[in-house]
């Protein structure tokens, strides 16, 4: 235990605690870019809260993936389970957040025990495909699940009530979901960090390296890493709540196994095994899927400009054929991955110097 | 019973059509311990790369011979810029770098030969069906694919098992360092593997083209499948590849051929219809998930 | 003055300029413009722009701005690319959705707004027809159901009595089946819902067909699928033997693929590019000299999509702030539509002509598509009743 300001010392403190106050402070400034005509307010907040609860996600598949080895390519079904659980109740009438919260985490704890009971004796890839198998079959239920929309989904009617704790309805409903959610974000940032320092985080982390000699050490490296396992699932499950409510709709295509894929780019882009990492992982890859495009476009309409004051105007030709390019943003995202893997490794989190562990 | 066996001949096709993906995925990532998931698009580019040469020479034989030495092309510049510097990471960078090359083939074939798809027309005698028996007709080119797939399948058998280029391989397989002592050039010749496994990836694209047609991102489903594959056979395991994809073909071929039939003689013929592509979409999971519980190094893979 | 804004440079406030900011009329346009599908993208974008060309690039005075935001084919990052549009750029009007599952994510985002209203240039899923109906909503396609009742009145009253039903495993793709079996009343001798999006191979499915016998077979499969299972129909050599029906699989977006395999399979639609009304010819004349290719469906439901809000904003004469007047000048749909004149339903669909369509050679040797018959006229949709607007 350091004290508050022990983060301070180091670049790679500074920059997380000045993500974490940019985060926090987002409703107070958001009107100012508002006014700047940088961004709307709401759009802002729309954004970032998809942002807080998707890095939530994220965290908790660092969890098992950064800290345990363990990369589950299904990660994304506890979203859906989330999310289909205060689905299905306030389509019954049970608007409660307080019922439908725990039991989208209890839903989801059990399915990762059990998904976590069957999978956990396979490594590697054959791990990987084994968690993809599992969550490709609860796609296809929801999928199948003809009473509340099938693959067309189900529209969420009104948002979860907290007892009126929470504004579910008006102006403020943004600024006080975007907050629920980033409370929620520390909340889980501070559990994942409690847990992987304790020593069942230690074991855990040892079962990564070597699994055999924690076994040897005796060591019950199965139970430590599917309690992991279903304490992972059970936050995502909590985020899969919360996008829900963020969303106002749910579909199968939660629990595709694309989403999964993201979760594990989002780690793998900030940092695996290190606590911020995800944040940083979803906060760039999904406001790089968002603005990449209109950063490119913007870019093009100054070189495009830069080369008729240089060249004339015949020479730059049409700007709307530069801008067509834009459309293809895709190639510069894909770009943008592989020089990270390839230069930049430890992720986003790895720029900011070496990691301490957790 | 005619039906039966055409169902049959249906489920092997396909079966062997999944063969050419999953082939080239398990060579590469059997002996280089390389996961890719570009392999996809090279199977894309396979398709796109026949729809135009055949286009041009105006034949689909032609056009799917010229597709191969420029899917070999493709495979060695991506293994020189991109994934030599990969082979040394763990799999999961491995993930996000060929993740990337996913996003820029799809763009790429997008700016290249624009959103539309493409239709790769057959010569006659390949778009006509072929009598097997008089009421048994089966498309030509069908057994193109099989034929194609069965030859493939045996001549990765003698390239792998029976030559001193396999042996090497299988050498680089286990021993890198040993096998790079012995003075084998191991950067040429996983070079030399990661080609082949495009030119695989290219072939079952341009093979599956005039079936499927060719579009963007064709191989972004397919590939998951290819895995779901390779993981059930063994990873490195062609013969387990092989197996794999047969009965992988013969699942999702009788499940959509015989599984409405079968619930609709115990569920409402509307319950039937609407369970009947979910069971048989869940099947092949279903499979994987317990030959990985029964097995979890899959049929043939090296045991730990 | 027409501005591409390809996903709002204006974001990050460089390209924000101020003085069309204020006045212009704001239309946001989802559709797919990624991927496999972005070849129906392309055709609906070239005809908005076609129809903002068309108008002189205003509407009661007025400069039109057009943002088109990518879907990319999924319904969390449609309503997404909504949300944006409603609440970055403010636009006026969103515009476009190919699928029902987009369409039915983004609904609530756009509808709720109260100041923003929602036109669906395709997707027409039956709850939005019925429970789901919004005053801010409007449709300028059909309602899903309604393409294959036309095409089963027309196989009913050819008088055939055996048919066999292949569709896509979709919400879209059950509608479609539902809608056939409202107006054909033979029997049908077999039912197949196939994988989706990612069945590859449909041979299980034809094998099944010959062995059933039937008299015809009725399919729907959109974009890519639909060129996928008219040539694996041809390869088992069951064209030519058994006489197929069709929505929404022969269209001028795969015909240029199709060629040959198309003729003499017939299709149902509300819109032709031969219909002979004057708009029509305008708009596939210009379009066909624009881009050198014949618009589809799709494209002219986008035209029409564009016009409608043309007609409303000059109804208002520019005043598109009040809502109630705009509504109901939106209501009346007083413009000329390239499938000629149509009025709404309850539910704010259109009441309007199916047609049977086939394909057929142009005088440049193109394959296009050439009205053969009137399967429905004045179809209004089933689920107006369930609506509870008035």
């Amino acid at each position: 235990m350091t004290g508050m300001t022990a983060p301070l010392r180091t670049w790679r403190g500074r920059v997380a605690v000045g993500l974490l106050v940019m985060l926090a402070l987002l409703p107070w400034y958001s009107p100012w870019l508002d006014a700047a005509g940088i961004i709307s307010q709401r759009f802002a907040l729309t954004v970032m809260t998809r942002v807080v609860i998707l890095a939530i996600a994220a965290s908790s598949l660092n969890l098992i993936l950064g800290y345990g080895g363990m990369v589950s390519f299904g990660h994304a079904v506890y979203i859906g389970i989330g999310g289909y659980t205060v689905g299905i109740l306030t389509y019954h009438g049970i608007g409660s957040g307080f019922v439908q919260f725990p039991l989208a985490i209890l839903l989801s704890a059990l399915l990762a025990l059990a998904i976590g009971a069957l999978s956990l004796r396979t490594r590697g890839v054959y791990f990987i495909m084994i968690t993809l198998a599992f969550a490709q079959l609860l796609y296809y239920v929801a999928v199948g699940l003809e009473a509340y929309g099938a693959d067309d989904g189900l529209t969420i009617g009104r948002r979860s009530d907290f007892a009126g704790l929470i504004p579910i309805r008006g102006p403020n409903k943004f600024v006080a979901f975007y907050l629920l959610s980033f409370v929620v974000l520390l909340l889980v940032l501070g559990l994942v960090h409690r847990l992987v320092n304790s020593r069942f985080g230690m074991a855990l982390r040892g079962t990564k390296s070597n699994d055999a000699r924690m076994q040897a050490l005796g060591f019950p490296t199965f139970r430590y890493r599917i309690v992991a396992f279903a304490i992972a699932g059970a936050l995502c499950g909590l985020a899969g709540a919360l996008l829900a409510n963020h969303t106002e709709f749910i579909s199968p295509a939660m629990m595709h196994w694309t989403r999964s894929g993201d979760l594990i780019v989002m780690v793998v882009l900030g940092g695996m095994g290190s606590l911020l990492g995800p944040v940083y992982g979803a906060v760039a890859f999904l406001l790089l899927e968002e603005f990449l495009p209109a950063a490119l476009a913007m870019v093009l309409t100054w070189l495009h400009a830069g080369l008729t004051a240089v060249l004339g105007a015949a020479a730059a030709g049409d700007l709307d054929a530069w801008l067509k390019m834009a459309e293809y943003w895709q190639i510069a995202l894909g770009t943008i991955l592989i020089l990270v893997v390839l230069y930049a490794r430890g992720g986003i989190d790895g720029l900011f110097g070496r990691s301490r562990h957790g | 019973m005619t039906l039966l066996i055409e169902q049959l001949l249906n489920g092997i096709q396909l079966g062997l059509l999944m063969f050419l993906l999953a082939a080239g995925l398990t060579l590469v990532f059997g002996i280089m311990d390389l996961v890719n998931l570009a392999h996809g698009s090279l199977y894309m580019f396979g398709a796109y790369f026949c729809a135009s040469f055949s286009a041009w020479t105006g034949s689909f034989v032609v056009g799917a011979l010229l597709a191969l030495p420029a899917a070999l092309l493709l495979g060695v510049l991506v293994e020189v810029v991109v994934v030599r510097k990969l082979y040394r990471r763990d799999h999961l960078d491995h993930v996000l770098a060929t993740f990337g090359l996913i996003l820029i083939a799809n763009d790429l074939v997008r700016l290249v030969w624009g959103p539309d798809g493409r239709r790769i027309p057959l010569p006659a005698w390949l778009s006509q069906p072929i009598r097997l028996t008089p009421d048994l007709p089966y498309p030509a080119y069908r057994f193109a694919v099989i034929l194609v797939g069965a030859a493939v399948a045996l001549l990765l058998y003698w390239l792998v098992g029976r030559t001193r280029t396999g042996m090497w391989i299988r050498a680089g397989a286990s021993n890198r360092t040993m096998i790079g002592a012995l003075g084998v050039n191991v950067e040429a010749l996983f070079t030399l593997v990661f080609g082949l496994g495009a030119v695989l990836a290219a072939l079952a694209g341009l093979m599956a083209a005039p079936i499927v047609t060719v579009s963007i991102g064709m191989g972004d489903n397919i590939l998951i499948l290819a895995f779901v594959i390779i993981v059930i056979g063994g990873i490195g395991s062609i013969k387990g590849a092989f197996i794999a994809a047969m009965v992988v073909g013969m699942i999702d071929t009788v499940g959509r051929a015989f599984l409405p039939d079968l619930l609709k003689s115990f569920l409402s013929v509307a319950a039937a219809n609407t369970a009947a592509p979910a069971i048989s979409s869940m099947m092949i999971y279903l499979l994987m998930a317990g030959v990985l519980v029964w097995r979890p190094t899959g049929l043939f893979g090296a045991r730990s | 003055m027409k501005r591409r804004a390809f996903a709002s440079a204006a974001l990050l406030g460089m390209l924000a300029a101020p003085a069309w900011g204020q006045q212009s009329i704001k239309i946001g346009f989802i559709s797919t413009f990624s991927g496999p599908q972005a070849a129906i993208g392309q055709d609906m974008r070239r005809s908005v722009e076609l129809a903002v060309e068309h108008l002189g690039g205003k509407m009661a005075g007025k400069p039109i701005e057009v943002i088109f935001e990518d879907d990319q084919f999924k319904p969390e990052v449609g309503k997404q690319k909504s949300e944006k549009l409603v609440q970055q750029d403010k636009v006026n009007f969103v515009g476009g959705y190919i699928w029902s599952n987009v369409l039915l994510a983004s609904l609530k985002t756009v509808t709720d707004e109260g100041d923003t209203i929602l036109i669906s240039s395709n997707a027409g899923p039956s709850r939005i027809a019925g429970d789901l109906c919004n005053p801010n909503f409007f449709s300028t396609s059909w309602q899903n159901d309604q393409t294959p009742s036309a095409m089963g009145q027309y196989v009913q009253d050819k008088g055939i009595k055996k048919v066999y039903l292949v569709s896509a495993n979709y919400a879209a793709g059950k509608d479609m089946l539902s809608g056939f079996k409202h107006t054909f009343k033979g029997e049908i001798v077999g039912e197949d819902l196939t994988k989706w999006p990612d069945q590859l191979d449909f041979s299980a499915e034809l094998s099944k067909i010959r062995a059933a016998k039937p008299d015809a077979v009725f399919v729907f499969f959109p974009g890519a699928h639909g060129v996928q299972f008219l040539s694996q129909y041809a390869q088992t050599g069951l064209k030519g033997t058994i006489p197929l029906y069709t929505a929404f699989v022969i269209d001028a977006l795969s015909l240029p693929q199709l060629k040959d395999l198309a003729l003499g399979v017939p299709g149902a639609q509300s819109w032709v590019n031969d219909l002979p009304n004057e708009q029509n010819k305008r708009f596939v004349a210009d379009f066909k000299k624009k881009y050198g290719t014949y618009p589809s469906f799709y494209g002219a439901q986008s035209y029409d999509t564009i016009m409608l809000i043309a007609s409303a904003v000059e109804g208002v004469k520019g005043n598109i702030g009040d809502m109630v007047k705009l509504r109901a000048e939106l209501t009346k749909a007083n413009f000329k539509s390239v499938r000629g004149d149509f009025k709404f339903n309850n539910n704010h669909f259109p009441i309007q002509n199916f047609y049977i369509q086939e394909t057929v050679k142009d005088a440049e040797g193109k394959f296009t598509l050439k009205t053969v018959g009137v399967a429905m006229k004045d179809a209004k949709d089933a689920y107006g009743d369930k609506c509870r607007m008035k």
